[in-house]
């Protein structure tokens, strides 16, 4: 049974895939794409990866697919144009034939992989009483590869300065996005005050339930900064203007703290990012508290794109 | 055949059709979506294999799975950078060509 639901999800999975790459137009790519997330969700499901099916849901398919959605309504009148650029048929056999030898190349690698199979698991597990977290993907991400979470949150950070560096000039320290106007007695309008009270608890739960059972921050914080965003598109709320101090600082927060933890850890503990015994686990909630805010809001605004219009005058 | 072998050896097709579709369409954001395929395929090829590596009572290697969650959450930083840019190209030049300019006289 479960061979036939994974062979059925392969089949649909591929055909989303090569549809996504030889649809028509970019609309319907970019909505082939979001039912691909959807299913790649799935098949994270199949894999027993519940935290990554979570965070596939949410900011693979869900966040990338909105932009990407939100692209393709800036981009529409450009495609008939490109249209012509395309590549030449011989371009189009030789790309075929180089990803035919890729894809080859790549299955040759998974046929012969190793046996006895390399694992780091014997090695996570009775390290784990030591963090005092019971999810063993928290406590990779939190204690045993810290360091690659810190350098996330950092990349997150520069990304969304890299975005704001977008910004023409005139702009610059302004409100991205446009000023949406909907019917304050419409549909959206309503459901923007009635979803995001339930957004915030579910996303909290998510968060604080990461500790020892699937979830976290990064998947609370796409719930948290979607029910932002619906209250921003219906009109309720105008986006923050990006010159604003107390949103940059509360940006920066989550990565400062992240470091300050490590440099304690370094002066505590003997090596940066250790933590002292028996702390471990007020430690990990001081940087969750802490990295939940800076991404609630640098994923919100890097949906948001660059600021476009009040700048300075 | 288990499972984690068919997932992975759907990730190489996937990374190949993502390859194809950045190489042969012509407008970028085209281009990245079918770089997001790609990318998808290769986050699948190594969650196949963290699903390989299950021992010691867990259901797979999970430092593997933290790394993908960190790789998800980057791609989409990465997207929304293109996106950004590719918005400015088109609000620049009104045209998301990639063609070289022609020569200024």
């Amino acid at each position: 049974m479960s061979t036939v639901v994974s062979a059925a999800v392969v089949l649909l999975l591929l055909w989303l895939a090569v549809w996504t790459v030889v649809a028509r137009d970019a609309f319907l790519a970019v909505a082939g794409f979001v039912v691909y997330g959807l299913l790649l969700a799935l098949v994270w499901v199949r894999l027993a990866g519940i935290d990554v099916a979570l965070t596939e849901a949410a900011i693979g398919g869900g966040l990338t697919g909105a932009l990407l959605l939100g692209a393709v309504g800036r981009l529409r009148g450009t495609e008939a144009a490109t249209a012509t650029e395309g590549a030449s048929a011989g371009a189009r056999a030789g790309a075929a034939v180089l990803a035919v030898a890729v894809t080859a190349a790549l299955m040759l690698g998974v046929l012969v992989l190793p046996e006895p199979v390399p694992t780091l698991a014997p090695l996570v597990v009775p390290a784990m009483p030591a963090t005092g977290v019971g999810n063993p993907i928290t406590g990779v991400l939190l204690a045993f590869r810290a360091l690659d979470t810190l350098l996330e949150a950092t990349v997150l950070v520069i990304a969304l300065i890299g975005v704001w560096s977008f910004a023409p000039d005139r702009a610059w320290g302004g409100r991205p996005g446009p000023r949406y106007q909907t019917d304050p007695d419409g549909v959206l309008a309503w459901l923007a005050r009635v979803l995001p009270p339930i957004g915030v608890v579910i996303g909290i739960y998510v968060f604080w339930a990461g500790a020892d059972h699937p979830g976290g921050k990064f998947q609370a914080a796409t719930i948290l900064a979607a029910m932002w965003m619906l209250v921003q598109m219906a009109g309720l709320s105008d986006a923050p203007r990006t010159s604003h101090r107390g949103l940059r600082a509360g940006i920066v927060a989550g990565p400062l703290v992240f470091i300050a933890v490590g440099v304690l850890g370094l002066w505590a503990a003997g090596s940066f990012l250790a933590y002292p015994p028996g702390l471990a686990k007020p430690l990990i909630v001081v940087i969750e508290v802490a990295l939940l805010p800076t991404l609630v809001l640098v994923l919100a605004l890097l949906m948001n794109g660059p600021p476009r219009r009040g700048g300075p005058a | 055949m288990t499972i984690e072998t068919l997932f992975a050896l759907t990730a190489c097709a996937l990374v190949g059709i993502g390859l194809y579709g950045l190489i042969a369409q012509p407008h970028p954001l085209r281009k990245l979506v079918a770089f997001n395929i790609m990318g998808s395929g290769v986050f699948v090829l190594f969650g196949a294999l963290a699903k390989r590596g299950a021992a010691a009572g867990l259901p797979a290697d999970p430092v593997p799975q933290a790394l993908l969650i960190t790789a998800i959450v980057v791609a989409f930083a990465a997207t929304a950078v293109t996106v950004a840019l590719l918005v400015r190209l088109i609000e620049a030049t009104d045209s998301a060509s990639l063609a070289d300019a022609p020569p200024r006289e």
